[in-house]
């Protein structure tokens, strides 16, 4: 046995590609959200021109984040790939060849969340430059004939940072599945976190515990960085950000754990 | 080489696996046999780090699997019948494993030629049959040219002509000097390919042996005679360790003595034989009688 035959984290980041680009619901789920987002896009801008040009809008922050706000559904679809990278290997059963192939376990995990990680990123932040640009011509060629650019104070702060929101939502899927491993229990979770929190939270007395808690749950701190000016009920930008990638590494630190420490399977 | 020291694994209070003890050694096919529910695939996944030991230990080639630098270099495995993603071609997922490894590509044509999966290679794993799903797991087995192979119930479900080749695979990997340690609850398939047994029931071991010896040792072979004096025969052979049941038609079943001897006892006292013959026990019979 040479040493160039061994498992290094390279490799496993090789093997993880391989596997991300060899199935058919990669290309065909990022290609849906990315539509989504610039279709969305696309729509929303087009109604929110309309809405100023008869005066029941005003253009404010809405002309940088409208363009971008298929985002907040891509976040989903990105949720739903990112459980099926891991949770897909524990229904096929391919869980166990995986990890006799790199049996310290954690370099499988590091590498498929760097490996979905920063697709979504390429593939997320390219989709919301293009839906900004077709957001912004739409609202420029219209009656009411307003629009950002990125030159506008926030505006390239915005669109990438609905990349960089969407990078830590694959990371969190990731995460979450290897902790929940079933596909449905899995989406539940994820989809709970990031969507069904806030809406509960919002039920809430803003007092509660002397502050306005819901700010701190992990979708509503991070999309923090897609508000182009400062308001008063959310966090700071990179500060809300901060928050959930913090809520991410946790989450991270605890699959670590359990994929280090768990039996694979459940043979008797 | 496998060495497993007093390996042991309970799921609550249920005790798989209870303190077992072997060593598999290269050059021979090891059969790892016991009925559904012993252990044994539990036993193959603590081999491979896949499922944690309650107690004791047990290395692959001198160290824990987990601590192999190549793993799949010193163990080939074929676990779970079609352990495949359903959407990914056969040969992508040969290179999605060989690239953990830096195993180059041709090695990966090299194994898909070797166990005739060409024309399915670039098929969807979903759609291939279960001989060729089992061909494709062989081959991702055989992936890093290991010293030591592990399979568990490689024949289940194959028609006769995978089963024939399955064998022969096993024996010519042993033939070249490997560890092959094959599990099934399959007496009659370990017969034609094994020739180790560690037999195992409940989790613990019952047998550590050769084929000829676990069936000697379980049930030895019994000597079956016809004789219109089966009356007086009886009395004639009667003694320390030897047992006789009398059947039906004068016929006597008599343990503990060899046909030379109930040959000549019968020709020194003028007993005329109408048959004489040896019964070797099944190795069914030896199974049950072991397991039971």
């Amino acid at each position: 046995m040479t040493p160039t035959t061994g498992v290094t984290q390279l490799r496993v980041i090789t093997a993880e590609w391989i596997k991300l680009r060899t199935v058919r619901s990669t290309p065909l789920t990022l290609g849906i959200a990315a539509v989504a987002m610039v279709g969305l896009g696309s729509v929303l801008s087009w109604s929110f021109a309309n809405r100023i040009s008869s005066g029941q809008a005003t253009a404010g922050a809405g002309l940088i984040t409208v363009p971008v706000r298929g985002g907040i559904v891509a976040q989903l679809v990105i949720g739903v790939l990112g459980v099926l990278v891991v949770s897909g290997e524990y229904s096929a059963g391919t869980i166990s060849a995986s990890l006799t192939a790199v049996p310290r376990r954690l370099p499988v995990l590091w590498a498929k969340a760097a490996v979905f990680g920063v697709t979504v990123l390429a593939t997320m932040t390219a989709a919301s430059f293009v839906a900004f640009g077709i957001g912004e011509a739409i609202m420029h060629s219209s009656r009411a004939h307003v629009s950002a650019s990125l030159a506008t104070p926030g505006a390239v702060r915005v669109v990438t940072g609905i990349g960089l929101y969407l990078f830590l939502v694959a990371l969190f899927a990731v995460a979450v599945a290897t902790i929940v491993r079933s596909t449905a229990g899995s989406i539940a979770v994820v989809a709970g976190v990031l969507l069904v929190l806030p809406t509960l939270a919002s039920l809430l007395p803003k007092d509660l515990l002397g502050t306005d808690i819901s700010r701190y749950l992990p979708s509503t701190a991070g999309a923090a960085l897609l508000q182009p000016y400062r308001q008063a009920d959310i966090l700071a930008p990179w500060i809300g950000f901060a928050v959930f990638g913090l809520y991410v590494a946790v989450t991270m630190l605890v699959a670590a754990y359990l994929l280090r420490r768990r039996d694979v399977g459940s043979a008797s | 080489m496998i060495e497993a020291k007093s390996l042991t694994k309970r799921y609550g209070d249920r005790t798989v696996v209870d303190d077992l003890t072997f060593t598999v050694q290269p050059g021979v096919v090891t059969g790892f046999l016991g009925p559904n529910g012993a252990g044994k695939s539990t036993t193959m996944r603590m081999i491979l780090g896949l499922s944690r030991p309650c107690a004791g230990s047990v290395t692959v080639n001198g160290r824990p699997y987990a601590e192999h630098q190549a793993p799949l270099r010193e163990v080939g495995s074929l676990l779970e019948a079609s352990a495949f993603h359903a959407g990914r071609s056969a040969i992508d997922h040969l290179r999605a494993l060989a690239a953990t490894h830096g195993i180059p590509r041709r090695r990966v044509v090299e194994v898909v030629d070797q166990v005739g999966l060409e024309a399915a290679a670039h098929r969807r794993a979903g759609g291939l049959s279960l001989g060729m799903s089992r061909r494709l797991g062989i081959a991702a087995m055989l992936l890093g040219d290991p010293r030591t192979v592990i399979l568990d119930e490689p024949v289940n479900g194959l028609d006769p002509e995978g089963i024939h080749w399955i064998r022969n695979l096993m024996k010519d990997l042993a033939a070249t000097g490997r560890t092959v340690f094959v599990a099934s609850h399959l007496l009659s398939e370990m017969a034609q390919t094994a020739q180790r047994l560690i037999v195992v029931t409940r989790g613990t071991l019952v047998a550590d042996t050769s084929v000829a010896e676990f069936v000697e040792r379980a049930s030895p072979a019994r000597v079956l005679v016809r004789t219109p004096q089966a009356a007086r025969l009886r009395e004639l052979l009667a003694g320390p360790g030897v047992t006789i049941a009398e059947l039906p038609e004068d016929r006597l079943d008599i343990g503990g003595l060899t046909s030379d001897q109930v040959g000549e006892a019968a020709t020194r006292h003028a007993i005329t034989l109408l048959e004489l013959s040896v019964r070797q026990p099944s190795l069914e019979e030896a199974f049950m009688e072991l397991t039971s």
